[in-house]
């Protein structure tokens, strides 16, 4: 946030347009910049008395210090949980009082938070998102509540098959680093944070520079930009953030099983992506729409349910993080079949690998991620998620109109190179069950 | 355990105060053959979500075919003569539209998320699978193992989920409630092609369907298209009268435990029969909404203020009133001991807090706390056309009307703290209920049947 930037309350209309031909959609976007310099994406859509506030604080569970993982979901899960002179039961009344939903959580990037209230609330919620981002209170008793509730939840992730293929899928493929340990921390390692390490967290993480905000509602720039400064201006200004490498994911050609008494095995599968500022992450992110992007006519959902009725669901996605890109994917089968599906999945991976998508398949695609994008801007809580995430991107405020021809210039030929240097660098695969089939390289 | 629907909330002047906004104006007509439509007007951005209804759920089953109605569910989207295979939702992703389908005891959805210009395309489609259905045993088999496969994810992989239907189960002694929606596997494993079209040609008519489209749309428009498309089907079956078999009179408690290695967190949960929206007499519906709000919703409710913070004997608590079904519903509480806490000993705290809400009902401050979230329940769902349209349609798919989803702000205004104790009094009843425990083995200290 610099100085000249204070004057600026840029509008540029955003017009989305799809397949069809309507013409008549704008979303507009402000940048709001309060006079103490906090900036915030606003669009103003007063037809619903409501208003969506979403945000993020760069420096998620990756901040978490050495052996104390999920110290950033302990905190953010205590954000809303008493400040200032209003302790846990006088907040969750206040909220209650006027049907305020305030909520935090920790990813592995980012602490994140989200507020909806009607609007003839704003003052009050916006106050009560004060107190809880500058006056938390982490009273013991709500800690430990809060540590136990954690606990009792990892307890029961610890035999849960899709929990231990995800937490083991993440470990195997960043050993050593912090996006190998689980955002919501250990069995060992949650006992052992105190109530220190939650307050230096804080004040480490929640600070002005690191901050992206979205608003979205009944709410216009000029009553916006004091709440700004009314709400996160007593923040300090920089956050004190541990350096973080990048990373590459490991233990590719790996197949891991873990044996657990259920008659479905759970599968994660994935590899290394491609970074969100890569040029080629458009393109990688139609190929893998193709392959397994979620659409009922993606090539695995195809080959895997609608064929051969191996699994519900199945399906993967681009993952892009600040240190690291992956693709990482997943399904669910019987045991006796396990086999037959991994190799099944792995044999479509290589056949786009090796000669990528059909012209159709590419139409179609970049027809369905361009159409389907209005779909994302039709509740208040969807465009202020996006927005934020936008911002984390740095995508620039004009990204939603320059997104249809982006996705437009992918060709036949570049999807075919993506698809190779996307798909061919083998996977890692976490099972969970009693599948046939599958020998783990690995002893467990 | 949420709610799983929050259903039947409205969507009129929905605030304390007088400057909030009146909810969209909602447009309601009846074909020539029978099949009713409902336009929600939400103009924000240029898509439309439109679904369909059929009045026809897993209640309707013929005893030994459990599943056949979501199995007939997922055959669905096999293609018809005129749109074979996966024509339909090639369609829909050519345009970049979202699609799916949910089957309740009570009902089975389609619906379509579209940029708004494709609506009628989509009533073209959905009109011509209402009778069009075309199934050979290439896809039928298939997609009976998908089916497995979700049962497998959803309850057979899931204690949590077996322990649900073991509870179902034994709530009701007699209704087709007491059966899983996704049918039970051994019936599932035998559900065959002839089967399901049989069920469909029974069901499946413009007289026994709702049509709900929400969005970017005009009503006149959306009359003139449902006319073209869906008006040009026939009539092939009687409405579906759903008279199913109705529970005796219950006198005995209930309790089933389920026992599985993997539980590491044990739980305490009860379900009681409770009056549904169809069934509830005036005002005693919302008196159950408030008193479930009451009981356990959020952390100054009382189940989890009592168990959680003040006695620190639970980990979590809450209740819960699902009432979108046509002849009951249910009345949930649940809890999860903290470690050293017994289910024994929760169990007993849950009841005191119940005992004292039958005995002394609940304060002023609590009446008008759970009034004011359940109001703006429903000026948060108009952020939302699919959460509109749901609320809608499952509504007038069991059989309420439109006008009794916009009052329902109305109805909850008028709740008095004495209806509220009247209905804790009436319908906390032990006599109707289940208790289930989700225990890691049944050592005797664990075992409570």
């Amino acid at each position: 946030m610099t100085a000249n930037s204070l004057l600026r309350s840029a509008a540029i209309a955003l017009v989305v347009l799809g397949a069809s031909a309507a013409p008549a959609f704008a979303t507009t976007i402000e940048r709001v910049v309060s006079p103490g310099g906090i900036e915030a994406w606003l669009v103003r859509e007063p037809a619903v008395p409501l208003i969506a506030v979403d945000f993020a604080f760069a420096g998620g569970a990756v901040q978490d210090p050495a052996g104390k993982a999920g110290t950033a979901n302990l905190t953010a899960s205590l954000l809303d949980d008493g400040a200032g002179d209003l302790d846990s039961k006088a907040f969750a009344d206040r909220l209650e009082r006027k049907a305020i939903e305030l909520g935090f959580r920790a990813d592995r990037d980012n602490v994140r938070g989200s507020l909806r209230t009607l609007s003839e609330n704003r003052d009050e919620a916006f106050e009560l998102l004060r107190l809880s981002l500058t006056a938390p209170r982490f009273d013991p008793s709500n800690v430990e509540l809060n540590r136990a509730q954690i606990l009792s939840s990892l307890r029961r992730a610890s035999t849960s098959p899709g929990d231990i293929a995800n937490k083991r899928w993440w470990e195997t493929a960043f050993e050593g680093h912090p996006y190998g340990r689980p955002v919501d921390g250990t069995l060992e390692s949650v006992p052992t944070i105190t109530i220190a390490d939650l307050r230096a967290y804080t004040h480490r993480v929640l600070a002005r520079q690191n901050l992206k905000i979205a608003v979205v509602g009944d709410i216009d720039a000029e009553t916006l930009k004091p709440l700004l400064d009314r709400v996160f201006g007593a923040l300090p200004e920089k956050p004190d953030l541990t350096p973080i490498e990048n990373a590459a994911p490991q233990g590719l050609g790996r197949r891991i099983v873990v044996k657990l008494d259920v008659p479905q095995a759970v599968v994660d599968f994935g590899g290394p992506g491609i970074a969100r500022k890569d040029p080629d992450f458009m393109t990688a992110y139609v190929v893998n729409h193709i392959l397994g992007g979620g659409a009922f006519s993606s090539r695995l959902y195809q080959e895997v349910r609608e064929k051969r009725g191996l699994a519900y669901s199945v399906s993967d996605s681009l993952i892009w993080l600040d240190h690291a890109a992956l693709f990482i994917g997943g399904t669910a089968t019987r045991a006796d079949r396990t086999g037959e599906a991994l190799d099944l999945i792995e044999k479509e991976i290589h056949r786009l690998a090796e000669a990528g998508p059909t012209a159709a398949e590419l139409a179609e695609a970049k027809n369905y991620l361009n159409s389907s994008f209005a779909l994302n801007l039709d509740t208040s809580s969807k465009i202020a998620g996006l927005l934020v995430q936008l911002q984390l991107d740095d995508l620039g405020i004009d990204y939603i109109s320059k997104r249809p021809a982006m996705i437009g210039a992918v060709t036949l030929d570049g999807a075919r190179r993506v698809a190779k240097r996307l798909l061919d660098s083998g996977l890692l695969v976490t099972v969970v069950g009693k599948p046939e089939g599958i020998a783990s390289t690995t002893a467990n | 355990m949420p709610k799983i629907l929050m259903l039947v909330l409205a969507l009129t002047a929905a605030s304390a105060s007088a400057h909030a906004a009146s909810g969209p104006e909602i447009t309601d007509f009846t074909l020539g053959n029978g099949l009713e439509v409902v336009v929600v007007p939400d103009h924000r951005a240029p898509v439309v979500t439109h679904m369909i209804w059929y009045k026809v759920g897993s209640a309707d089953e013929t005893p030994g075919k459990s599943g056949l109605a979501h199995f007939l569910e997922h055959l669905m989207f096999k293609g018809t003569e005129k749109n074979p295979g996966a024509t339909f939702s090639q369609q829909v992703a050519a345009i970049g539209g979202q699609e799916n389908a949910f089957t309740t005891s009570d009902y089975t959805g389609f619906f379509q998320r579209v940029p708004r210009d494709h609506l009628k395309a989509m009533m073209a489609l959905e009109a011509d699978r209402m009778t069009g259905l075309v199934l050979t045993d290439d896809v039928t088999r298939p997609e009976l193992n998908v089916v497995l496969e979700e049962q497998n994810m959803r309850v057979a992989n899931n204690p949590a989920g077996r322990l649900g239907e073991q509870m179902d189960a034994a709530l009701y002694l007699n209704h087709p409630y007491g059966r899983p929606v996704i049918g039970w596997r051994q019936e599932i494993e035998k559900l065959n092609r002839d089967e399901a079209l049989a069920f469909y040609r029974r069901f499946y008519s413009p007289n026994n369907a709702v049509v709900v489209v929400a969005g970017d749309v005009n009503p006149a428009e959306v009359k003139a298209d449902a006319e073209a498309t869906y008006g040009k089907v026939a009539r092939r079956a009687d409405n579906n009268p759903r008279q199913r078999p109705m529970e005796p009179v219950q006198e005995a408690p209930r309790t089933v435990t389920l026992a599985d290695s993997r539980v590491e967190q044990p739980s305490v949960s009860r379900y009681y029969l409770a009056p549904s929206d169809t069934t509830a007499k005036p005002g005693e519906g919302e008196a159950l909404d408030v008193l479930a709000h009451v009981l356990g919703s959020g952390a100054n409710s009382r189940l989890y203020r009592t168990l959680v913070v003040d006695k620190g004997i639970a980990l979590n608590a809450g209740a819960y009133y699902s009432s979108n079904e046509i002849d009951y519903a249910k009345l949930g509480v649940y809890a999860s001991p903290k470690p050293g806490t017994s289910l024994r000993e929760l169990e007993g705290g849950i009841d005191a807090v119940l005992a004292d809400v039958i005995d002394h009902g609940i304060t002023d401050g609590e009446l008008d706390r759970a009034k004011n979230r359940l109001i703006a329940d429903a000026v948060y769902a108009q952020d939302n056309q699919a959460t509109l349209a749901r609320w809608y349609g499952a509504a007038l798919a069991i059989g309420e009307t439109v006008d009794m989803v916009r009052t329902w702000p109305d109805r909850i205004r008028a709740v008095t703290p004495d209806a509220v104790q009247q209905a804790a009094r009436t319908w906390l009843d032990r006599r109707q209920s289940v208790t289930g425990y989700l225990v890691k083995s049944l050592q005797p200290e664990e075992k409570h049947s």
